[in-house]
């Protein structure tokens, strides 16, 4: 419908009460599912892993009707992420949150498709997140710290062993498939 | 014990909250909260008991409050009211240790002298089985006989004008027991006159009050009048004429209460009367409002009814709380934000919600939703009004809220149209696809 990056946003993105934080209870549950599904939706789509309150993020506002949220329902609405698990603060005033719209074991499992598929055994951290096997795909561009912490976790289950290179932010990794 | 079976009296009607009915030019004068009334020496006539006793200008009603009816002791028929006494006043002893079921003879009584139709005399008793001050009680009900306020009226109101203002219009009920002509019984009334001749210093002093009073009753006679002769002129009369002749019929109508409850008249029974009485009072003007009104709307019309016996606010809220013990007609009703209304018992919140969900879905409500001040228009209400209606509209789910620096508006709630597996999905059809097309054309 409109805006960046040929995101299309639903129609409801334009109904004005959508962006003032509802009072009654049912109505508001209905709300906040919508702008989870939303974030969720436009951050895969963006490959955005960070979002701060306190910087403009292109779906907390919409021009066109002249409506932007409150800070305290953006707050809400990555409150409501963060309680099922699809994001989390990164610090501890609350003003900026890491979405996983893959979370951290779903990332793991989209890793080790892609290496079966690939048949990639040895790499960097770096190539991963830049390198030319995945471009194309949802790895690349991938926030460091969840790659890493996907990572690890594969390393817990035997599935994979990371590292050290030559330089400290130069660390490899072996997936055992 | 039932009030039905004291069939010797004429009954007298009651308004559907309990409070007696007054013909026209009618004052309540006194309330006895409970009260017997026995008759003394002939044992066929049946008692009255339990009842609350109200003096009027015209009788003496006693109220059965359970069952909501009434039988009236007409003032004129009360040949001579004796003062009041204790039958057992001797022996106060006697009274102590004997068991208050077997009979009311440690109350005070009032014994009255009366005559039935066609010339039997009877003598009864007034006993008076709650606390209170039965001299006072017994003074104004001498002073009551003595003002002859009956005779007053009836010379005064024109036959079949039966009006009186504002208490609803009683049945002029026929007085079945008439003024003592011959006989024993008047014997006794002409006796009863000469006595009172000599209490006419006494009188005296109270005449300035007497005369503000008769000239209270003269300009209600006019508007009485007034109002006859708008009606009987209504019908041939230019339809530019007929507004300003209803302002003023409506004015007139609401020239006031004729008969307010006062503190000093019902004592004890102050708010309770009070509650029936507005019960009475606020049913019609909160119809004709729609079924809901402020309260402070209703403290303003029904002091305004009042006249001088103005009610402060606590005593009109502590009156409303009393309904809950009534069976009457209106309710009080809190909302969620403070304000507080009267509405009747039949006042439902569907229709009124029926009629903002199809005020919020006008192509116009759509696309810039709807405020205050819009559904205060629409269904012909206050805007504060207007705006509880919204919000609980809102609570409902119907409406949901837009906060704005454009201001506070409510639009249709959607959140409940949209599919909430796939967001982008829009049906062909509902209200979120009617507003899709709404709002699309609008940018």
């Amino acid at each position: 419908m409109q805006r960046p990056g040929d995101f299309k946003l639903p129609p409801f993105f334009s109904y004005p009460p959508y962006f003032t934080l509802q009072p009654v209870r049912e109505t508001r549950e209905k709300q906040v599912q919508l702008w989870k599904d939303l974030i969720l939706d436009y951050c895969r789509s963006q490959k955005m892993y960070i979002i701060s309150l306190e910087e403009d993020f292109p779906l907390f506002s919409n021009p066109k009707i002249e409506r932007s949220l409150s800070y305290e329902a953006k707050e809400v609405f990555l409150a409501a992420l963060v309680s099922e698990g699809r994001a989390e603060w990164i610090d501890k005033s609350h003003k900026k949150c890491l979405i996983l719209w893959l979370r951290i074991q779903d990332w793991g499992n989209y890793i080790l498709d892609f290496v079966k598929e690939t048949g990639l055994e040895v790499t960097t951290i770096e190539d991963i997140r830049s390198g030319i096997e995945t471009h194309g795909t949802e790895l690349a561009g991938i926030d460091r710290g969840v790659l890493m912490r996907a990572l690890k976790l594969l390393e817990q289950k035997g599935k994979a062993t990371i590292f050290k290179g030559t330089s400290a932010d130069d660390e490899g990794v072996k997936f055992s498939v | 014990m039932s009030v039905a079976a004291a069939d010797w009296l004429p009954s007298a009607t009651v308004t559907a909250s309990g409070r007696p009915v007054l013909s026209a030019g009618e004052i309540e004068r006194h309330l006895l909260p409970l009260a017997d009334l026995e008759p003394e020496e002939n044992p066929r006539l049946a008692p009255l008991r339990g009842c609350l006793l109200a003096l009027t200008s015209h009788r003496l009603i006693f109220l059965h409050e359970p069952s909501l009816s009434a039988r009236a002791l007409p003032l004129a028929s009360i040949v001579h009211p004796y003062p009041p006494h204790r039958k057992n006043s001797h022996n106060p002893l006697r009274s102590l240790f004997s068991s208050s079921s077997s009979s009311s003879s440690h109350h005070p009584r009032i014994r009255l002298q009366i005559s039935l139709p066609p010339s039997r005399s009877e003598v009864v008793a007034v006993v008076v089985t709650c606390k209170a001050d039965v001299d006072v009680f017994y003074g104004r009900l001498v002073e009551a006989i003595r003002a002859r306020a009956w005779e007053v009226a009836a010379a005064a109101v024109p036959a079949g004008g039966g009006a009186s203002v504002a208490e609803g219009a009683p049945p002029r009920e026929d007085l079945a027991i008439r003024m003592p002509v011959v006989g024993v019984s008047g014997i006794l009334r002409k006796e009863q006159e000469t006595w009172e001749s000599a209490g006419q210093n006494l009188q005296d002093a109270f005449q300035d009050l007497n005369a503000l009073m008769s000239k209270a009753k003269e300009m209600m006679e006019l508007a009485e009048k007034m109002r006859q002769k708008l009606l009987t002129n209504q019908s041939n009369s230019g339809d530019e004429e007929m507004g300003s002749k209803q302002d003023m019929q409506d004015l007139l109508l609401s020239v006031g209460i004729v008969s307010p409850v006062t503190k000093e008249t019902a004592g004890a029974l102050y708010h309770q009367q009070l509650s029936r009485q507005l019960a009475d009072f606020v049913r019609v003007p909160v119809e004709r409002a729609g079924g809901m009104m402020a309260l402070v709307d209703v403290y303003c019309l029904f002091n305004r009814a009042r006249g001088t016996e103005l009610i402060s606010p606590e005593d009109l809220l502590q009156a409303c709380s009393l309904w809950d013990k009534f069976d009457v007609p209106v309710m009080l009703r809190k909302f969620d934000s403070g304000v507080k209304v009267i509405q009747t018992k039949t006042h439902s919140d569907d229709e009124v919600f029926a009629r903002i969900s199809s005020l919020a879905q006008k192509p116009d409500a759509l696309k810039k939703g709807i405020s205050p001040t819009d559904a205060a228009f629409t269904l012909g209400i206050a805007p504060a009004l207007a705006k509880e209606h919204l919000l609980n509209a809102e609570n409902k789910g119907l409406l949901c809220r837009d906060v704005s620096p454009d201001g506070f508006r409510f639009y249709i709630n959607l959140f409940n149209e949209i599919d909430p597996q796939n967001i982008y999905l829009t049906k062909t059809h509902g209200v979120y696809h009617t507003w899709i097309s709404v709002a699309t054309a609008a940018h």
